[in-house]
């Protein structure tokens, strides 16, 4: 897909301050994998400047509202409003004119297949976790534990069950699902089943927690992390982690937007991560 | 465009004795070592490439966060990360050699001796075009800024590259001075061919809820549209302080901000910022001078360089 102009299809509120945003993108289903993002340029103006990023939900095929004409691609994303970028993008509209540069980033790898699969989202995070689903599911048992503050946070899971996905739902305030944080299931989970993978993505606390728990019982542990980017190509070198080994005297970063968003747990340096990497306006 | 009009136009000119297709190339640290672009933009199309800063020792860069937006730009204190000169002659020349555009790679030391160095080892690449050296990056704590902001540590910076170097010598000029034109006096005093004025100017952005800076260096560069006038205006100066040619750079990210610093009197321009908002932003700067100059029924864009009337 790479660089290119297009409409928006449609563009609705799914929950509080949870937006659902369908895009026209030729190539989509064919282009994208799961785990990757695109860079969204909110209007083509200086303000919001740089464009923002973020985790491509699904893609798919809608009926064209012209008769005759062949069904039209799509890509969708899923997006918090959060700051001036967000609040801008909630007030487009379908058949409004957008600039998208994607997909970017290196995807999740499927794992080993008849091996079960533990998806765990946390809130927006959950967004990368759709695709990787609905790629899973032909071969292996897949589970998604999802993880918010209250119920407004939970966000499409029955679409996941739809796919045939176990899902299991914890809300901090217990307005919805069990009490509690997502990484208390997560770990009842794979005492049941230590031989799972997980795959995770959510705020960084959580990843933290969940790479506890993985690394514990020394389960195979996926992670997509979000961070602020300017170009998303590699080039800006503002949105690099800490990469394992890293230290003053050695460091290594690794660049969130070329070399991950999806990372293996192993690559990072869980350690040292700053607790303000990862946090953008409620995206990838 | 038709191949028609496009012949009407020349868009060519010279610097320092590099030919270029046209006025346009990257700011060095917004277009990595050019293959990070590749897949969205026709990098034959450019007047030259601008490579990110090299040093003689891979640089891990600053702590993150790295960047943030402000209002028409952004701050950035990366830290001028970079694979150093070795690896660049062998993992990026490969790349750059393929390319029908001249390559130009931007360059810094921490020490006198190691500007010196990495000159020379730049110097035996015959395939580069030209190199840039900075010596006005504000994010770093040794080197840098330091050799920008004193015109004896400037003209001393250049001296030393120039005795290591046989290639065009464009120096990088930050704005973050008094006044821009002593600076540019010594380094061109002291053999440089060109300069590029400006680099990014220091600032600082907060985050009120956590009281604390937006970016872990707590201060950093800041660039893109908002600071195009700022840019501007150096460079009307400075073209009037020095002989050499000036190139123009700073939150350009259409035909119409080039073509105030072409018109100011910079003889090429660099675009940055514009480069993370836009993969495609330099082709569409360079369709817009071609555009303007057949509206204007001007036949080569040299005829704009200069024309300011005040």
């Amino acid at each position: 897909m790479s660089n290119f102009k297009t409409r928006i299809l449609a563009n609705q509120e799914i929950s509080p301050g949870y937006w659902r945003m369908r895009i026209q993108a030729p190539g989509a289903v064919a282009d994208c994998r799961a785990g990757q993002f695109l860079m969204f340029r909110v209007q083509l103006s200086l303000l919001p400047l740089l464009r923002r990023p973020f985790g491509i939900f699904r893609t798919g095929f809608q009926p064209s509202d012209v008769d005759g004409l062949p069904p039209v691609e799509y890509l969708e994303i899923l997006y918090k409003v959060v700051g001036q970028g967000t609040a801008m993008m909630s007030e487009l509209h379908h058949g409004d004119r957008v600039e998208i540069l994607g997909p970017l980033g290196r995807g999740f790898d499927g794992g080993e297949p008849g091996r079960r699969k533990i998806l765990v989202g946390g809130g927006i995070g959950l967004v990368p976790l759709y695709m990787l689903a609905e790629q899973l599911v032909d071969g292996s048992e897949v589970r998604l534990l999802m993880g918010g503050r209250t119920r407004d946070d939970i966000i499409v899971v029955t679409e996941f069950e739809r796919l045939g996905v176990q899902t299991y739902v914890s809300t901090e305030d217990g307005s919805l699902g069990d009490r509690g944080l997502v990484t208390a299931v997560l770990q009842q989970q794979l005492d049941a089943d230590p031989d799972a993978e997980v795959f995770a993505c959510g705020p960084l606390p959580m990843l933290e927690a969940v790479y506890g728990i993985c690394r514990q019982r020394q389960v195979p542990l996926q992670v997509s992390l979000e961070a602020l980017m300017a170009c998303g190509v590699g080039a800006c070198l503002g949105c690099v982690v800490k990469g394992v080994g890293h230290s003053e005297t050695s460091p290594r970063f690794l660049c969130t937007c070329k070399e991950g968003p999806v990372f293996r747990a192993e690559q990072l340096a869980w350690d040292r991560l700053d607790r303000t990497e990862g946090t953008c306006e409620g995206c990838k | 465009m038709s191949q028609q009009s496009t012949a009407k136009v020349s868009l060519a000119v010279e610097i320092a004795g590099l030919r270029m297709k046209n006025p346009v190339m990257p700011a060095s640290g917004t277009f990595g070592y050019g293959e990070e672009f590749a897949p969205y933009l026709d990098l034959n199309r450019l007047g030259a490439i601008v490579t990110k800063g090299l040093s003689l020792r891979p640089k891990a860069g600053n702590p993150t966060p790295r960047i943030c937006e402000t209002v028409s730009g952004m701050l950035n204190a990366i830290g001028l990360q970079n694979v150093g000169v070795d690896a660049f002659i062998e993992h990026k020349m490969p790349f750059l050699r393929e390319i029908n555009t001249p390559v130009i790679a931007n360059f810094f030391g921490n020490t006198l001796e190691e500007y010196g160095e990495v000159a020379r080892r730049l110097n035996e690449i015959p395939e580069l075009a030209a190199v840039e050296l900075n010596i006005s990056c504000p994010n770093v704590k040794q080197g840098g800024i330091v050799f920008g902001t004193d015109p004896q540590a400037a003209h001393q910076a250049v001296d030393v590259v120039r005795k290591n170097l046989d290639k065009p010598l464009i120096v990088k000029l930050t704005p973050n001075v008094t006044d821009i034109t002593v600076i540019a006096r010594a380094v061109a005093d002291a053999g440089a061919d060109a300069v590029s004025c400006i680099n990014t100017l220091t600032g600082m952005s907060i985050d009120v809820r956590r009281r604390k800076p937006k970016i872990a260096n707590r201060t950093g560069g800041l660039s893109g549209p908002a600071i195009r006038p700022v840019a501007v205006r150096m460079v009307y100066q400075v073209v009037q302080a020095v002989a050499i040619p000036v190139i123009g750079v700073g939150g350009i990210s259409s035909a119409e901000d080039a073509l105030e610093f072409l018109i100011a009197g910079a003889q090429a321009v660099q675009v940055g910022t514009a480069n993370f908002v836009d993969p495609d932003a330099m082709q569409q700067v360079i369709d817009g001078l071609e555009r303007f100059c057949i509206e204007e029924g001007i036949a080569d864009i040299r005829e704009l360089i200069g024309s300011l009337e005040v």
